[in-house]
């Protein structure tokens, strides 16, 4: 559906060039969910702004469906941009016009007449689950229904494309994760394939289907969601996986049990299917060992959960290694822990 | 009492005086509206990052902005007294007041609808952009009624300038309440003349302060 091809975006600057995007290459298929995650800075808005050509590529080529989006102009750009719809962190709604105002843009820009928009607008309000507010001014609406507004404005003109420019990040944890459910639901029901990028783990864990991680405009990493929690290759991709798995304020307390003298701190990983079975119940059964459970998390991804779980073992060396080699039997990623 | 208070008012004479006054007001206010909305178009959309970025023009519109808005009003209405005679074959009157008028209020209001354009939120430009909207219509549909509260607010404090700039206006022979003050009330020693205008005047200014700041406030949904 999309494919970038060494793709370039340089800000010249009088100082220094600074390229926000580096010889890039990426392909985002028909109808999936497609998360880039990075920090701040790392080039993902400009990213996404090249492929709908808010930013023009200093080098290379973005390919959308069947149009060549460099090569585009004028009349034939704007068309092109009605199939790319997107969606901001800030919203960005007309604060003059009414909510229906509002989504009607669009479709005033697409030259649509006047009795096909109302329609089309009452439709997408019920879609968005905004029934009943359309008179309402953005001003009235809160943070989550404002994003609302802007997913119904987005949705509005039918596009193949959806990107997403940090479009939670503004957004409270709950509302984040209704907003997520929303767009979950219109990629399931209208076959629309969504780009979008962010710097929380989460919101990739909780609605992509594949990931790819930036760093300073280029794509380290880049795979299945699960596969990306499962095996994180680079230190970047590791640190944001660490996000969803190892929070922060819990881990200070698990690594003091490390010198703790009645066993080992083990962390364990599970993955898919694996992550559904009784397995600790078994282990303390089969290997006489005690097992002293310090954190867990469990966390759902598009394609199976995916679990991690912090115990501290009990019992003698033999026990002990006959537990290490029971987990991995039962496909279980056990590790050790020890002091950095 | 009234009679006693104001006894060398002609209050027909006051009421016209008053009314060409309202007249070069409002016509002025409409004219300049238009011009300086179309200057501060000119100034916001060749700034840098706009879509007719151009560092020449924009020079070139600032400056003239820059020097109509710093020479004096009273020494602008004789400076522009060939050119209004050329226009309308007179200088004098209510009508031959409003060149020199909008050429002095306009630049002022052209920096007032300049800053109104740049408080949109680029954002919303940019959504504009990503939905496929032309220049013309961003221009049309998100510029103008994004910065209208803004807009309307300039024009009230402009108007209001513009009321003050009538009477100057009247010292050159344009007629009004400035006029009306100067000659009955100034010359002929007629105080009470002065302080009737000046009343008159007052009162124009707040109707206009109130029209203003009700529809200000009607436009805003912020």
């Amino acid at each position: 559906m999309i494919t970038m091809h060494q793709l370039s975006k340089i800000f010249r600057t009088p100082d220094q060039d600074i390229a926000a995007v580096d010889t890039l290459d990426l392909s985002i298929n028909e109808g999936e969910i497609f998360g880039i995650i990075g920090y701040s800075g790392a080039g993902k808005s400009t990213l996404v702004r090249l492929l709908n050509m808010l930013e023009q590529p200093t080098a290379g080529q973005v390919t959308v469906g069947d149009k060549n989006m460099s090569e585009l102009k004028g009349r034939e750009l704007r068309k092109a941009r009605q199939e790319i719809s997107m969606i901001f962190q800030h919203f960005n709604l007309l604060w003059s016009r009414t909510v229906k105002d509002n989504i009607a843009f669009p479709l005033e820009i697409a030259g649509m007449s006047k009795q096909e928009k109302d329609s089309r607008v009452n439709e997408l309000i019920d879609l968005v689950g905004l029934t009943g507010r359309g008179d309402a001014y953005p001003s009235q609406l809160s943070g989550g229904q404002k994003q609302r507004v802007g997913i119904a404005r987005a949705l509005a003109n039918n596009p193949k494309v959806l990107l997403c420019d940090e479009a939670t990040s503004a957004l409270d944890p709950k509302t984040t994760d209704a907003i997520l459910e929303l767009l979950t639901d219109i990629n399931k029901k209208l076959g629309l394939t969504i780009v979008l990028i962010t710097h929380e783990m989460h919101v990739i864990r909780k609605i992509c289907h594949r990931v790819a991680v930036m760093e300073e405009g280029r794509i380290v990493e880049q795979g299945n969601v699960l596969e990306v929690f499962r095996y994180p290759q680079e230190d970047m991709t590791k640190e944001f996986v660490k996000q969803i798995t190892e929070p922060e304020e819990t881990m200070d307390a698990v690594y003091e049990l490390i010198d703790d003298e009645n066993g080992p701190v083990v962390k364990l990983r599970f993955v898919g299917e694996d992550a559904e079975q009784p397995v600790m119940t078994e282990l303390v059964r089969h290997c006489g060992v005690g097992v002293n459970i310090l954190q867990g998390k469990l966390s759902k991804t598009q394609h199976g959960s995916y679990g991690t779980l912090f115990v501290q073992l009990q019992g003698d060396d033999e026990h002990l290694k006959e537990a290490l080699r029971f987990l991995e039997e039962h496909r279980v990623k056990a590790e050790v822990l020890q002091h950095d | 009492m009234i009679e006693q208070l104001f006894p060398n008012v002609e209050w027909a004479a006051l009421w016209t005086a008053s009314l060409e006054t309202v007249y070069m007001s409002l016509a002025a206010v409409i004219m300049t509206f238009i011009l300086g909305i179309i200057l501060g178009l000119l100034l916001y959309l060749t700034d840098k990052g706009n879509f007719w970025e151009n560092k020449t023009l924009h020079a070139l519109t600032a400056a003239v902005v820059n020097i109509f808005r710093s020479i004096p009003f009273i020494i602008l209405l004789i400076l522009l007294i060939p050119f209004t005679n050329a226009m309308l074959g007179t200088f004098l009157g209510p009508s031959a007041a409003l060149p020199a008028l909008v050429a002095g209020a306009a630049p002022f209001y052209a920096r007032l609808v300049e800053i109104g354009f740049r408080e949109v939120d680029k954002g919303v430009i940019e959504a504009a952009q990503s939905m496929g909207a032309g220049q013309g219509r961003i221009i049309m549909r998100v510029l103008l009624p994004e910065s209208m509260p803004a807009l309307v607010s300039g024009i009230t404090v402009t108007g209001i300038t513009l009321v003050s700039f009538t009477a100057m206006a009247g010292a050159i022979g344009a007629g009004g309440l400035g006029d009306l003050a100067y000659r009955e009330g100034f010359q002929r020693t007629q105080p009470d003349v002065t302080f009737a205008s000046t009343i008159a005047v007052l009162i124009i200014v707040f109707v206009f302060q109130m029209i203003g700041d009700q529809l200000t406030s009607k436009l805003d949904k912020r």
